[in-house]
């Protein structure tokens, strides 16, 4: 008699489900997963490192020195304004990213070998979104480091780690939305063009880059609750001083809805997509 | 690990380990899976043979709960597909049509990840993950990328990975479609040493000679539909009996000798054939009896035998007696087997 027949119906009979420390073991040998492909291809980690080079560069240099006279200082003023806000900016980023990466791999035929283990389906994008938040707090370190080369002065160390945390929390709930478009869209390609063109509004038109005193009525209106403008709002706040409140609680608002509506939903298109 | 043992399993038993009954999947229009019945039993290999877009790997994904099917109900080791794909999940390996291993991992990545995501303790995981690696002869590839092995090195980790939870039953979906032909017998020699130590296999193939290399019995489907199941003896002696294949001394008797035996009507469901290139006649015959009547007859003329053989039918006269149509080649899927085709 086949033991592996008999034995293994009475093992996991017991109890089919997945404890909670199998879903750590999983995620975890996932985490290992996408880690190893990093170390595989160290030019992964460009964008994360160049990308809060670049834009804090090409914005403090380009655009600081007039947009810093609207705010009562030059370039100076500017560096205080725009750090945070970059940094609301690098959890979009890497969310984007996320959906592409996704895409990509679940059209792999590694994706069957995972669907067809006895794993909680939900571990794999676990896993995807754990380490995109590391390499997001990576971009994030970067940011500072040349913030502060080119002039920021971080006069509260709490509220950094406050808005770092607070960054990463909204970039994983805007995580889950693309990885739900990752794996319900057809190509790479379309993943990155629909995420293009929801978040460039959202980025441009928010206080990220720019005051929004002198935007038009309804634009403010948009801005008040965009997302990213109530993260770099709280961030800036927390950072360099300022209010706090709105912003905070429009991000966390955002950022719980998210995750609440687009997790199941990322997770229940991951499972039944054949 | 209640799971994991290394005791040698039996033969087989005459257990249904895959029991499948009208299965159905439909894609809109599509009746990718119509109706389908099959048994593999334990510790037996059974081969499903058909063309392309048969619904050959929609039935292997609907038994792996890669996809849910629309009717018909389905069991593999005991477990339903519908109500128990948790349990179902721990007692099957899958290799797909492609390799489905990560390329950017290394062999022994590969390996180790699986042991974890089976819930191997780490350290079994490790000792799994070598063993595996020697096993299917790629301990020194064992660190570079998969992305870097040949097409039959990436199969067999893919069987590797298969293995690692010591499956009661084994899918191997095309497993070497797109191979050359001295990797195919690579891989071949693999899975018989897998279904030496006891593993059911549900094996899916359109090349007639792995079923036969393989499988011990044979369902063929045809959109859709199983259009006949048996063992591969029984199956090609049911479509046209054996097939006598004598070559006379003297060549100028090769249409004497067929002449006589279509005036004997001794002819099974074929009639004879004068096969000019080898200088034989090829007579259908149907039992032991016609065939001491042909021999009676030869010697009875008097005529020289070079030489006298019998020969089963091949699976391709099977298929093609038993769907109407040829069994056709694969598509533009494959680009490394359309350009074995093209340079062919």
């Amino acid at each position: 008699m086949s033991t592996a027949t008999v034995e293994a119906p009475l093992a996991v009979e017991a109890d089919p489900r997945i404890s909670f420390r199998s879903h750590v073991r999983h995620t975890g040998a996932l985490i290992r997963r996408n880690l190893l492909w990093i170390r595989q291809d160290p030019e992964s980690m460009f964008d994360a490192i160049l990308f809060p080079v670049i834009f804090t560069l090409l914005f403090v240099y380009v655009f600081g020195g007039s947009i810093g006279q609207s705010l009562g200082g030059g370039q100076e003023a500017y560096v205080q304004y725009v750090v945070p806000g970059l940094m609301a900016m690098m959890g979009m980023n890497m969310a984007q990213g996320v959906g592409t990466g996704f895409n990509t791999d679940f059209n792999s035929g590694v994706m069957d070998r995972f669907r067809s283990l006895p794993i909680g389906r939900g571990s794999v994008l676990f896993a995807k979104i754990a380490v995109e938040v590391m390499r997001m707090l990576i971009a994030t370190a970067v940011l500072m480091v040349v913030g502060v080369l080119v002039g920021f002065h971080i006069t509260n160390w709490p509220g950094l780690f406050a808005s770092v945390g607070l960054s990463a929390v909204f970039g994983s709930a805007l995580m889950w939305v693309f990885l739900t478009l990752g794996v319900i869209m057809k190509s790479a390609q379309s993943v990155q063009a629909m995420g293009f063109l929801v978040l460039m509004p959202l980025q441009f038109g928010s206080s990220i880059f720019a005051p929004t005193k002198s935007m038009p009525g309804w634009l403010q209106n948009f801005t008040e609750y965009n997302p990213l403008s109530s993260l770099a709002d709280a961030a800036r706040g927390l950072m360099v001083g300022g209010p706090v409140e709105h912003g905070l609680w429009v991000t966390l608002a955002w950022s719980l809805g998210l995750t609440v509506v687009m997790a199941p939903i990322a997770i229940h298109k991951f499972r039944t997509k054949s | 690990m209640t799971r994991i043992d290394n005791t040698p399993r039996q033969a087989a038993t005459g257990r249904s380990a895959v029991t499948v009954r009208g299965l159905v999947k439909h894609y809109g229009e599509t009746k990718a899976l119509d109706g389908v019945d099959l048994d593999v039993r334990e510790g037996t290999v059974l081969g499903v043979l058909g063309p392309n877009g048969a619904g050959k790997t929609t039935l292997v994904r609907c038994l792996s709960t890669l996809i849910t099917p629309d009717a018909g109900t389905a069991t593999v080791a005991g477990f339903d597909v519908l109500r128990q794909p948790r349990q179902l999940r721990r007692v099957i390996g899958l290799t797909g049509q492609y390799a489905s291993v990560d390329e950017k991992l290394p062999g022994w990545e590969n390996l180790y990840m699986i042991g974890r995501l089976l819930d191997l303790p780490r350290k079994e995981a490790r000792r799994r993950a070598d063993e595996l690696l020697e096993r299917f002869s790629l301990t020194e590839a064992a660190k570079r990328p998969a992305s870097t092995y040949s097409g039959g090195m990436r199969r067999r980790l893919d069987l590797a990975a298969s293995m690692i939870g010591k499956p009661a039953v084994l899918y191997l979906d095309e497993p070497t479609t797109g191979l050359d032909p001295r990797t195919r017998n690579e891989v071949w020699q693999e899975v018989k040493r897998m279904v030496a130590d006891g593993v059911t296999v549900l094996l899916t193939t359109q090349y007639m000679e792995e079923a036969e290399q393989l499988a011990s019995e044979l369902t063929v489907i045809d959109r859709g539909k199983v259009i006949a199941g048996g063992r591969i003896d029984e199956l090609k002696a049911r479509v046209g009996g054996r097939t006598l294949r004598i070559r006379p001394a003297d060549p100028l008797q090769l249409r004497p000798l067929a002449a006589m035996f279509d005036e004997l009507g001794l002819t099974g469901l074929a009639t004879t054939i004068v096969d000019g290139e080898t200088g034989s006649v090829l007579v259908p015959i149907l039992g032991d009896e016609q065939l001491t009547a042909v021999v009676g007859a030869v010697t009875a003329r008097g005529i020289t035998i070079a030489s006298i053989s019998t020969e089963l039918p091949s699976l391709d006269e099977v298929f093609l007696s038993l769907t109407g149509h040829k069994a056709s080649a694969p598509q533009d899927e494959n680009p490394a087997r359309a350009y074995e085709e093209v340079s062919a």
